[in-house]
């Protein structure tokens, strides 16, 4: 049972990981807009167009940090 | 073009671009079919920017099929110097802004204002929030101006505005949902370890192991009830210093009490440790505050459109030529050209020509007032007759459409705040809680004073208000997220409790309770003369000559010549061979057409009910007489009634002539029928009827409402309103019609019902746990478990509450009975 010692902070070190992507994410806005990247992907396909530019909706229009 | 129409089939009868049904039409050079010349422009332009694909898959709904209007403003204002110290700069020198637009509705509106880049050269991205109709754009501004921006926008249907003020709203959210996450991760480790002491507890644990889980429980929520639940302090604080009850108190109490009783015990190496009750409550908590703060953003966002009802520029007469400048800075005499379909930039009087003007917007009167030289004309009133020039008085804030949207800023700020029913409760909350804790630890400390603490602190514990605090922003963000979907968007939660009371609901007549356009009421004469006449009326703005078009479709517009136009609608033309005359008695006599006693009779009468009389004559003998008003909307009469059975109350203030208003309104169910109500007139009357105390809901559509609708509890704009209405308003309905209304105050009971029920069942868990607390038998285990439980009873009420769910009735006829 002693490996418990060790396997506790483990599962916290693994799930602090997750807390950390979490906050990454809603730092970079991923969860500020959840209607419109279901429609833009549908647009995307029917025209088989390449528009949206890398990285486009994450940093772009963030405050700059300050 | 070889492209085919949007869908053929419903191309036949629905405007090529919006896809509403068509009542009049507009052509344009290839045949297609528009609703209105907005359409038609809009669709011009989107062709012109290569991006017809737009009509592949866009959505035609009933609900939010509405025309387009390019308001053809120049968006001058955009270019302001004043306005670029809100542009966020980026590194590389573009510029970024948040501009609301109107008339998103769709999937293929997404696509559209997203490819802005290939219409504005200098556009480098940008980005639509569907969700609140914003759009993001980041553009260079060496190669292109704002201005440029926002008339694109403009020409394709989407009437850009810059939100009242910088959106922070976004990072607010942002750093509570962080917290949330946080707090989430936080509660499920420690309920992990909860778990293995709560079956330890039973099959009993090594000491050593039990002291490990106790150190790590209250490590793992050190984070959560020093960051997470920040929020929490921070208005218990504010609610001390200002001596306003608010729930964070007793959240705040629970929390730091159990903590530190929890790090306490924890260092002592026995006693009660609540960790994991606590970091569950702070997660719970934090989900409610997030779910109220969005519910809140989005319909600030919604409504928070800049005022534009007079138009940003003016044609000022400069010797011979005409100079165009901003309408606020026309100096006093001035004198400034309106050519029909512009609204009129400044107050003052008419000194050459003469026109129609439609001042419903402004004073409510439904029929186009006939101005000629010498009569006030009003800054945001439309001519909708001919070219006249106009001396200047007053321009910007001191004319009487900047006076009136001042008095609804006023009102809007004195608008006192509406008691939430939690609210009352918190007042008494705290006290009892308090109280009972304190009776507690009295009782037992003559047992012993270690129980005692331990006991008053798990009744601390598990009186924390968390369901309390979650009843209301969950019952409101189902009902408001429901209502949004049925076209009914509400400004917040404290709104809806005011529209589950009964209320005395003003109505303004034009455009609510009406359409607000005049209508063909009775047609005296043969349908052969009525084509005669639409034919001659043909390609005429006048609003009654289009709505003589409406009732009889003209089947040969070409067999009209020689035609004549005169103000007021009025027209001479020859169709048939036959000379036809159309217009008052006045203009029939000076083009010798002889009216007799009796017809001259029957035009009275019908002026006296409210009508306006229009006669024909064919062959200078008179043929026809028509009669136009602006009749109620079908559903009115029933709305109001079932108002009234529900408890409310209504009147009727219009701006419109008292003896249309009796005409109109006679029969419906209310307790006052007024017209003639100057919008300065309504503003009073709403603030007399509130210091009465009675809850007043005020519903309209123009500029003239707007001032009524801030100092009413609840405003509520209904269909093609103002903007200014929309901005004063507390509800908006996106269907024409009073029926929202009736939707809205039934949902908001049902609303209110599931409020009231979700704290009751809080509140008996709370009463349980006090007794359970007092007696001496709460474990934490038991707290543990009730907490999410009642948590979970109350999320069940809200999403069973029923309000704004599809109505029964019209469910009905689908199923077999």
């Amino acid at each position: 049972m002693s490996v418990l010692f060790l396997v506790l902070p483990l599962a916290v070190v693994f799930s602090g990981l997750a807390a950390l992507a979490f906050l990454w994410a809603a730092r970079h806005g991923q969860f500020d807009d959840l209607a419109t990247p279901a429609l833009r992907v549908l647009r995307d396909a029917a025209t088989g167009q390449q528009r949206t530019p890398r990285g486009a909706g994450t940093g772009v229009f963030r405050k700059p940090e300050g | 073009m070889a492209r085919a129409l949007p869908n053929a089939e419903s191309a036949t009868d629905h405007c090529a671009h919006c896809g509403a049904e068509l009542s009049s039409e507009v052509l344009d050079d290839s045949g297609r079919r528009f609703c209105c010349a907005g359409c038609r422009t809009v669709y011009a332009a989107i062709h012109a920017a290569g991006l017809e694909a737009f009509y592949a898959d866009r959505e035609i709904s009933a609900v939010r099929a509405r025309p387009a209007r390019p308001s053809g403003r120049r968006f001058a204002e955009f270019d302001d110097p004043a306005l670029a110290t809100r542009f966020d700069v980026h590194p590389d020198g573009s510029c970024s802004i948040e501009l609301s637009l109107e008339g998103v509705h769709c999937a293929a509106c997404v696509w559209l204002v997203e490819s802005l880049p290939r219409v504005v050269a200098g556009v480098q991205e940008s980005r639509l929030d569907f969700g609140r109709a914003t759009a993001s754009v980041r553009w260079d501004p060496a190669r292109a101006s704002l201005g440029r921006i926002a008339t694109a926008l403009d020409s394709l249907g989407y009437t850009p505005h810059v939100p009242g003020q910088a959106s922070q709203g976004v990072h607010g959210d942002r750093t509570l949902l962080m917290r949330l996450g946080v707090a989430g991760a936080i509660a499920g480790n420690v309920m992990l370890m909860a778990l293995a002491l709560y079956s330890g507890a039973s099959s009993g644990v090594d000491g050593d192991y039990a002291a490990f889980f106790r150190w790590s429980s209250l490590a793992l929520s050190l984070p959560s009830v020093l960051y997470c639940a920040a929020v929490f302090y921070r208005g218990a604080w504010a609610s001390l210093r200002t001596r306003v009850a608010s729930m964070d108190l007793p959240i705040a109490i629970g929390i730091t009490a159990g903590f530190v009783s929890g790090a306490v015990n924890t260092v002592r190496g026995r006693g009660e440790i609540y960790f994991d009750t606590i970091t569950v409550l702070i997660f719970l908590l934090l989900v409610g505050r997030w779910l109220g703060q969005r519910q809140q953003r989005r319909a600030a966002t919604a409504a928070d459109f800049a005022l534009a009802v007079a138009p940003a520029m003016a044609r000022v007469v400069d010797g011979e030529g005409i100079a165009e400048r901003r309408a606020e800075s026309v100096p006093r005499g001035a004198l400034v050209e309106v050519r029909a379909g512009e609204r009129v930039p400044v107050d003052g009087r008419v000194e050459q020509g003469e026109s129609s003007i439609d001042v419903r917007w402004l004073t409510g009167e439904s029929e186009p007032v006939e101005v000629r030289s010498g009569d006030r004309v009003y800054a945001g009133t439309e001519n909708v007759g001919g070219t006249f020039r106009v001396r200047a008085e007053q321009a910007g804030r001191d004319t009487r459409v900047g006076q009136l949207l001042r008095a609804m800023e006023r009102a809007r700020l004195e608008r006192a705040p509406i008691t939430r029913v939690a609210d009352r409760l918190a007042v008494y909350f705290v006290p009892v809680v308090l109280a009972f804790a304190a009776i507690t630890l009295a009782v037992w400390w003559r047992a012993d004073p270690t129980l005692a603490v331990e006991h008053a602190v798990a009744l601390l514990v598990v009186t924390c208000p968390c369901a309390l605090g979650m009843a209301t922003p969950l019952s409101v963000s189902v009902a408001l997220a429901r209502a949004a979907r049925r076209g009914i968007l509400v400004k917040g939660g404290d709104v809806l409790e005011a529209l589950a009371k009964p209320a005395h609901f003003v109505f303004d007549k034009s455009g609510t309770l009406t359409t607000g356009r005049p209508e063909l009421l009775e047609w005296q004469g043969s349908e052969e003369l009525a084509r005669a006449v639409s034919a001659a009326e043909a390609g005429c703005d006048h609003p009654l000559a289009r709505a003589f078009q409406r009732a009889f479709p003209a089947t040969d517009a070409a067999e009209a010549q020689a035609i004549e136009r005169f103000a007021g609608g009025g027209v001479r033309a020859t169709v048939h061979g036959r000379q036809l005359v159309v217009g008052t008695a006045t203009l029939l006599e000076q083009s010798g057409v002889s009216v007799d006693l009796e017809q001259r009779a029957r035009v009275d009468a019908l002026a006296r009910g409210g009508a306006t009389p229009v006669l024909v004559a064919e062959d200078c003998r008179v043929a026809g007489l028509a009669a136009f008003g602006d009749p109620l909307r079908p559903e009115v009469a029933e709305c109001l009634a079932d108002l009234v059975l529900l408890g409310n109350s209504a009147s009727v203030l219009s701006g419109d002539h008292p003896r249309v208003v009796e005409r109109v309104c006679g029969t419906l169910p209310v307790l006052e029928l007024r017209g003639g109500v100057s919008p300065e007139q309504k503003l009073e009357d709403v603030k007399a009827l509130r210091v009465r105390g009675q809850s007043v809901v005020m519903v309209g559509d123009g500029v003239n409402d707007a001032a009524a609708m801030s100092a009413a509890t609840v405003g509520f704009a209904v269909h093609g309103g103002a903007e200014a209405s929309l901005l004063a308003a507390s509800v908006f309905a996106t269907k024409p019609g009073v029926l929202p209304v009736l939707e809205a105050v039934r949902g908001a009971r049902k609303t209110l019902a599931a409020i009231r029920r979700g704290l009751g069942f809080s509140l008996a868990y709370n009463a349980l746990g006090i007794g359970l607390a007092m007696s001496g038998v709460l474990s934490p285990l038991w707290a543990a478990v009730m907490m999410p439980l009642s948590s979970l009873t109350v999320l069940s009420v809200a999403l069973r509450s029923g309000a704004f769910s599809m109505s029964q009735r019209r469910r009905a006829p689908e199923e077999p009975s």
